[in-house]
């Protein structure tokens, strides 16, 4: 079972362009986090984000694409990074979010990947193209 | 303690996780104190029981593992206190065991960790080889790996291979006689040994895959989980020892392999072989896993192994986007390498395969006729419906019907005898 970790950083939302984690100790004892996570064979892949000042969104308003730079003023939690890892229950990717070295202002959010399997037939025959749209690029 | 309030359910939920992530470590720290893996298993697994009595009332532990390695130690110590042999050996770790706590309680409690997890690595490392030691058999390396490593119950264990619970409890009391009576030390085999070691272990953990990988739909959903489980092992071990090329390989290959689950079995639970299936279906992640883990392999240096061979056969595949984008010339050289490195009547025959698809039916042929005769390969429905099928597209069609007739009756795969008996009849038609 994969889980998506989703970091959400209370106060990034308003944090500056450019802004990066110069706590070098809080950095140091992430790294020691993601290493326990790949010496056990459970990560499959996390990233950092740049905050949202760097970032954009895009909203639909009548159906029709509206792009609004960040900072965004309404967002009250936004994302500064994920893992994904594959586990064998839920319990368990409590049990590693439960292991992060988090700060106060930090939430974790553990949210189940959905994998084609768990679709209905009739829905799994409308989404077979999917992942072909993430292939790797030929080498 | 946690300050959430959890229900018991929810507590038994957590300390099944915490212990299939930190069992195999426990194990192996308590196996390195007393030298016996099934001892310490049983140590291990007291602390289990201890957790499963108390948290429900105390609550989970802000460190759930390592209270069970506290107290799977003290009863360790316990256990070699009243040994008289190991009695300066228990004094040595009792008092290493009470600095680390002393030491823990002032704030050194990441340094105590790092130290001990650079341990705990070589460990976890004797305990993989010494699950995996060739003085046992394979199903008992089985069984004992998924057990010790896996951190799985018998229970579990019996469900993904299908027998019965009584069969695995018994297999794994003998494995655990039998290291105990052949003294089996508890080590990293040395230098000479190890690759010969090393292929045991990695034998064990394709067995497992291969167990999974077979599964069909109906099954307990343990069969599969048996392929990540292998994964997720194959992971831990590339990570101890990260310059062996060939568990990196097996990584690579089992991810790939993998990755075409969703797509190998048919909306009625048929097979789907491989140049037919949807490729939508696979697995990008996995994929990418798996390339990375090849690319690993092939930085180390050196000549493949077999396993990482195999990962680039399965490469060519992922590859393509189209069947008829595949590289078969690439995968004709690499059935080549491999077989070389590990001959084998099968290995020919998709040597043979990649050849004809590579460079026109003739070239198969030549490889497959050199095949029949094969002792390995009598009554192998495969070896005909290859060579019956170049035949066909060679025009010889009276030899084609035989080799299909010939493979009909040889498969017990009802479904493939009736496909193989229409195209046994196909050759009977005129050609257009």
């Amino acid at each position: 079972m994969r889980f998506m970790l989703l970091m959400i950083p209370h106060g990034y939302e308003t944090a500056a362009p450019g802004t990066i984690p110069d706590d070098v100790d809080a950095v140091a004892a992430m790294m020691a986090y993601n290493e326990s996570m790949q010496k056990a064979g459970i990560l499959i892949s996390c990233d950092g984000l740049h905050p949202p000042s760097m970032g954009a969104r895009v909203s639909f308003p009548g159906r029709k694409p509206k792009v609004v730079d960040g900072p965004f003023a309404e967002a009250k939690e936004v994302l500064g990074g994920y893992w994904i890892i594959d586990v064998p229950s839920r319990a368990a990717a409590i049990e590693w979010a439960t292991r992060c070295p988090g700060g106060e202002n930090e939430v974790i959010e553990v949210r189940q990947i959905q994998e084609i399997a768990d679709y209905p037939p009739e829905v799994q025959a409308l989404t077979t193209e999917l992942p072909s749209m993430q292939a790797v690029k030929k080498t | 303690m946690n300050a959430a309030p959890r229900d018991e359910a929810s507590i038994h939920r957590t300390i099944e996780a915490v212990w299939r992530i930190e069992s195999a470590k426990i194990i192996a720290t308590v196996a390195r104190m007393v030298r016996d893996v099934g001892l310490a298993e049983e140590l291990a697994q007291d602390a289990l029981v201890s957790a499963l009595e108390q948290w429900p009332e105390t609550g989970v532990p802000d460190n759930p593992a390592a209270w069970l390695t506290a107290v799977a130690k003290r009863r360790a110590l316990d256990r070699l206190r009243h040994g008289q042999l190991a009695e300066r050996k228990a004094i040595e770790i009792g008092r290493e065991l009470d600095a680390q706590h002393e030491m823990a309680q002032d704030d050194f409690a990441e340094a105590v960790d790092a130290a001990i997890d650079d341990d705990i690595g070589d460990d976890l490392l004797r305990l993989v080889f010494t699950a995996c030691h060739p003085v046992l058999s394979t199903e008992a390396r089985v069984a004992l790996t998924l057990r010790l490593m896996g951190g799985l119950t018998t229970d579990e264990i019996a469900r993904a291979f299908l027998v019965p619970e009584a069969t695995v409890a018994q297999r794994i009391v003998r494995a655990k006689r039998t290291l105990l009576e052949a003294r089996v030390p508890f080590e990293v085999p040395r230098r000479h040994e190890l690759e010969a070691r090393l292929a045991s272990v990695l034998e064990v953990l394709y067995l497992i895959f291969n167990e999974g990988y077979s599964a069909t739909a109906g099954d307990d959903w343990m069969r599969p989980a048996l392929c990540d489980e292998a994964m997720r092992l194959g992971r831990i071990v590339a990570e101890l020892m990260p310059d062996a090329s060939e568990v990196h390989g097996l990584v690579a290959l089992m991810e790939i392999q993998a990755s075409r689950t969703a797509a190998r079995v048919g909306p009625s639970g048929e097979p789907v072989l491989l140049l037919e299936q949807n490729r939508a279906r696979w697995d990008q992640m996995l994929i990418r896993r798996g390339l990375a883990g090849l690319a690993r392999a092939e930085a180390l240096g050196g000549a493949l192994g077999p396993y990482a061979l195999q990962a680039a056969i399965a490469a060519c595949h992922a590859r393509a986007r189209t069947a008829e984008e595949t590289d078969w010339p690439r995968i004709a050289a690499l059935y080549d390498a491999l077989a070389q490195l590990s001959p084998s009547p099968v290995v020919e025959l998709n040597r043979a395969v990649a050849l004809s698809m590579a460079f026109g039916p003739a070239a198969g042929l030549d490889v497959v006729d050199a095949l029949v005769g094969e002792p390995a390969l009598q009554g192998y429905h495969l070896l005909s419906t290859v060579r019956g099928d170049l035949l066909f597209k060679l025009g010889r069609r009276d030899e084609a019907r035989r080799e299909f007739d010939r493979a009909a009756a040889l498969t017990r795969n009802t479904r493939e005898k009736t496909l193989l008996l229409a195209r046994a009849r196909a050759c009977t038609l005129p050609e257009r």
